[in-house]
């Protein structure tokens, strides 16, 4: 019973299959069409360098899933069923071609039973998925803030993958029965295949006549389902399944810590008739993709800090309200919707206060298993707020003060020096005048230069320098904040303004290497600054000076536990996971990791302008931070940020742990390891 | 509807350490930067506002030397579509009534509905000079406005009086308004912002070109002197309370209230 033999309402089969497949690709084809139509109205985005890299993305996070195993059960089944996809897409065109010709699909015993194992396993898969969404609920699925669930997307997805494992094994499975009957079993009869065959045993007893119909209905529900499934993609958040490899293919190839700039195609900001992003055509063609390409997982927001303490942003709902904006005023019958007449993308659907949430540690990218973008993103919106004015006043002092004085404390300039203290003798940090000559730079940043309490841990590590007899100067007043947060802040033209003030300054002045004791100005000086020496944080370099001998550090003797809490711009955003413990290894300490470690680290809270800020939020990440390392057992937070000391030291106060935990910064420690 | 914003360049006080230059008169300048008087800010955001709800042509006017040109950006940065600096060394050390003279002059042969100033300036804090000004334009005034409203012919003012009462007052147009601090929330300048406006002229009027007669400004005019300026001396230690928290509470109320604080 070949269904490219039979005939339909006098309709050939080939004719029929004919139909449904022009009907479907053409249909298939609008739809791309219209989605394809926003991506080309997108800002300017190149991602068509490092093909070499792109290609490497695409085969490790792409078609090798590396991403999915942070959530192990859902990771193994979306590999397993990713896997399904590949292989038995193989079996979906070969039946495609069944309704042509009779046999098209026979390719071999060998990948018959590969690809009824196969199904058999995507079947269970389905099944579990099912089960474990119906039943279990895992609470990442529901987003507090979703006003549209999208659930049933999931389920519809599901059930029809299912579906089509079952009309296949329908329709194999009677054919297998009818070969049984005839006794015209061929070699196939002896194929292991365990999803058919149970098909096949289910069909027993039945007529020839039955298994004939079931043998066409398998095989025409098969090929409707798969057509339908094709066309339903694009209409529903299961467009990643065509969106996510080429998503991961024009990856952002650049560091997590670079901020993308305003336009690629127009580097004067002030050309620019509007700064940022306001609507959905404002994002770059890439980050359109990435809306259409976010399955609604939320793994992003399960890892936001700003989602955990209950602030009003959660990154899985900009991706889902912007992918919602754009299937609704870019329709796949119908014209666009005019922008004038949509309520304003960011201020409505995306409310200033979640933009301002977000404190750019960068959890969600690092989650993403697609490798979608949402600092870029928020920092491009933010930048449209600051273009319109729209900026919080418990942020706009600071702002003024960094344009008035270089530092958000509204300190005089004249004093950025002066917590080297007297005669260079407590700190071993000299002031360098233009002209002067050092082996370290250090760039101590707004908050080691004026936060007292950063002060301390500033002079510690210029008294561990001097111990590895180094040369270590500042530039005094001539240096202002290094920019990083307002920045990330959406004020492009300020941060101009003090990174060309910096690097003026550094010009002025002859170094080997540049140090600092800030992850933010580190990342910033590091990425953006583009200056010809070196750059390296503090941990790098005392890392560095053990190795070769020239620190010499006796164990502390303290029995105390301890655990290194991953500065966000210092891991995350610029991997280094390893300087920090390698230091903190050689001093013979208890150390202990806490669950969220290296890349899956919690934001303390956020840095610079971030302590300004007044937002919305139910708890405070630097609480939850100091739980999540009391739960290690560690009775010492070492970090190597001065925003994480100061969040951290606040939030032992605010949860009654004084005496029982304590916060040092990696210098302090390592100072207080010094030999001599 | 056209607005006029009277707008002043002031020291920021704030976070400073201020130190009292040697003649008790003046403030050592080497740490002190300068801004817009936030009272002022507040009066250029409302009159944006009303421009932006229902159409209004803004003009920001200044008295200062070269630097106070600084403030005029700003307020053109804000979404004001004019500006005018008064700069003159004859009007330097004027008291308030000096500078409404030069307001006036500055603001009486222009067509105007609405004239805003910030109820008082930060460095001086006496609040005389939107009234003077409005009894020389002879039009009626509203001071410490906490709401503004404007139809075609009158100004609803929401204003503060003593107790915490506050009232609303109709006033018919031309009028002037002085505004409180709180009034709105005045928005950020960018860095782009200014640097997009910074090509615009700024006309500049002399005491000649407003036709004044420099004797009547300046400090020569002045009625007003500062006699003295010093930071108060510190005063005896904080004493803690101690106790529970309820405790402290009642503690402190008392104590407020013995004192004369509540």
């Amino acid at each position: 019973m070949n269904p490219a033999e039979q005939t339909y309402l006098g309709l050939p089969g080939p004719a029929l299959q004919a139909v449904l497949l022009a009907v479907s690709l053409g249909f298939f084809a609008f739809i791309m069409w219209k989605r394809i139509g926003l991506l080309r109205i997108g800002a300017p985005d190149p991602r068509l360098d490092h093909l070499g890299a792109r290609l490497r993305k695409l085969l490790v996070v792409g078609f090798g899933q590396s991403r999915q195993p942070r959530y192990f059960v859902a990771g193994t089944l979306h590999i397993l069923i990713f896997a399904g996809f590949l292989i038995l897409s193989v079996r979906s065109i070969t039946l495609i071609g069944e309704g042509f010709r009779a046999g098209y699909s026979d390719i071999g015993a060998g990948y018959a039973t590969f690809k009824d194992i196969t199904a058999l396993i995507v079947l269970i898969c389905c099944v579990v998925a099912i089960v474990r969404r119906l039943v279990f609920r895992p609470a990442r699925y529901h987003d507090r803030y979703a006003r549209a669930s999208h659930g049933h997307e999931a389920y519809i997805i599901l059930g029809l993958i299912a579906l089509l494992m079952v009309a296949d094994a329908v329709f194999e499975g009677s054919a297998l029965a009818m070969a049984a009957r005839t006794g015209g079993a061929q070699g196939d009869g002896h194929s292991f295949l365990p999803l058919a065959s149970t098909a096949a045993s289910m069909f027993d007893g039945s007529s020839i006549g039955t298994l004939e119909t079931l043998s066409l209905t398998g095989f025409w529900v098969h090929n409707a389902a798969l057509l339908f499934f094709l066309c339903y993609l694009p209409l529903s958040k299961h467009f990643h399944v065509i969106t996510a490899l080429p998503n991961v293919f024009f990856a952002n190839l650049t560091p997590p810590g670079r901020i993308k700039p305003p336009r690629y195609d127009a580097p004067d900001l002030d050309k620019l008739e509007v700064l940022g992003v306001e609507k959905l055509e404002d994002f770059t063609w890439k980050h359109t993709l990435d809306f259409y390409s976010c399955t609604d997982c939320g793994r992003c927001s399960d890892h936001c800090p700003a989602y955990f303490t209950g602030t009003p942003l959660s990154p899985r709902m900009i991706s889902i309200k912007c992918r919602d904006e754009a299937y609704a005023n870019y329709p796949v019958f119908g014209d666009a919707t005019p922008v004038d007449q949509r309520k304003p993308l960011v201020g409505a659907t995306i409310a200033d206060e979640e933009l301002w949430a977000c404190t750019t540690c960068g959890a969600c990218e690092e989650a993403c298993p697609v490798l979608i973008e949402y600092v870029d993103k928020i920092v491009d919106m933010r930048r449209f707020l600051v273009d319109q004015g729209r900026v919080p006043s418990s942020l706009q002092k600071p702002m003024a003060d960094l344009e008035k004085r270089g530092n958000p404390y509204g300190k005089p300039a004249r004093k950025r020096g002066d917590w080297i203290g007297e005669e260079n003798e407590s700190s071993g940090v000299r002031q360098l005048a233009p002209g002067d000559e050092t082996d370290f730079l250090f760039f101590t940043d707004s908050c080691a230069a004026y936060d007292p309490r950063i002060q301390d841990t500033a002079r510690a590590f210029g008294r561990v320098l001097r111990a590895a007899d180094s040369k270590v100067g500042t530039m005094g007043k001539d240096e202002v904040d290094s920019g990083h947060e307002v920045r990330r802040l959406g004020e492009e033209g300020l941060y101009e303004q003090l990174r060309d003030t910096n690097l003026e300054a550094m010009e002025q002045r002859s170094f080997e290497r540049v140090v600092t004791t800030d992850p933010h100005a580190f990342n910033e000086l590091t990425q953006s600054y583009t200056l010809e020496q070196p750059v390296q944080h503090h941990s790098q370099v005392m890392a560095q000076l053990i190795r070769e001998g020239r620190l010499r550090l006796r164990p502390t003797g303290d029995d105390r536990v301890y655990t290194f809490h991953d500065p966000c711009y210092l891991g995350r955003h610029n991997s280094e996971y390893a300087a920090p413990r390698e230091v903190l290894g050689g001093l013979g300490l208890k150390v202990v990791e806490m669950e969220r470690t290296k890349n899956r680290s919690f934001c303390c809270g956020g840095g610079s302008l971030y302590l300004f800020y007044e937002g919305e939020s139910e708890s405070r990440m630097g609480e939850a931070r100091v739980e999540m390392a009391a739960k290690a057992g560690a009775e010492v937070v070492v970090t190597a940020c001065p925003f994480c000391l100061i969040n951290l030291e606040d939030a032992i106060k605010t949860t009654g742990r004084e005496g029982s935990m304590e916060v040092i910064d990696l210098a302090e420690l390592v100072e207080r390891s010094l030999t001599e | 509807m056209e607005i006029i914003v009277c707008v002043k360049r002031v020291p920021n006080l704030s976070e400073t350490e201020i130190e009292v230059d040697r003649d008790g008169l003046s403030l050592v300048d080497s740490d002190l930067e300068y801004d817009v008087n936030e009272w002022d800010n507040f009066a250029i955001e409302a009159a944006v506002q009303l421009k932006e709800a229902q159409g209004a042509r803004v003009t920001a006017i200044t008295i200062g030397d070269e630097d106070s040109e600084d403030v005029l950006r700003r307020a053109l940065a804000m979404g004001a579509d004019d500006a005018l600096h008064l700069m003159d060394s004859a009007f330097d050390g004027s008291d308030a009534l000096g500078i409404a003279t030069a307001l006036h002059r500055a603001i009486a042969d222009r067509s105007y509905d609405l004239v805003l100033t910030g109820a008082i300036s930060s460095d001086e804090a006496r609040g005389h000079v939107g009234g003077m000004l409005a009894a020389m334009l002879d039009i009626p005034m509203v001071a410490l406005a906490t709401d503004l409203s404007v139809d075609r012919t009158t100004a609803t003012v929401r204003h503060e009086v003593e107790g915490g009462l506050e009232r609303v007052t109709r006033v018919n147009l031309p009028a002037l308004v002085t505004v409180q601090t709180g009034l709105n929330e005045p928005r950020y300048v960018s860095i782009r912002g200014i640097r997009k406006v910074s090509g615009m002229e700024i006309p500049v009027k002399t005491a000649t070109d407003l036709g004044l007669d420099a004797s009547t400004v300046g400090a020569g005019a002045a009625r007003v002197k500062l006699e003295e300026m010093f930071l108060p001396p510190r005063g005896e230690g904080a004493e803690m309370l101690e106790g529970d928290e309820a405790s402290v509470i009642e503690a402190l109320v008392e104590r407020l209230q013995r004192e004369g604080g509540l």
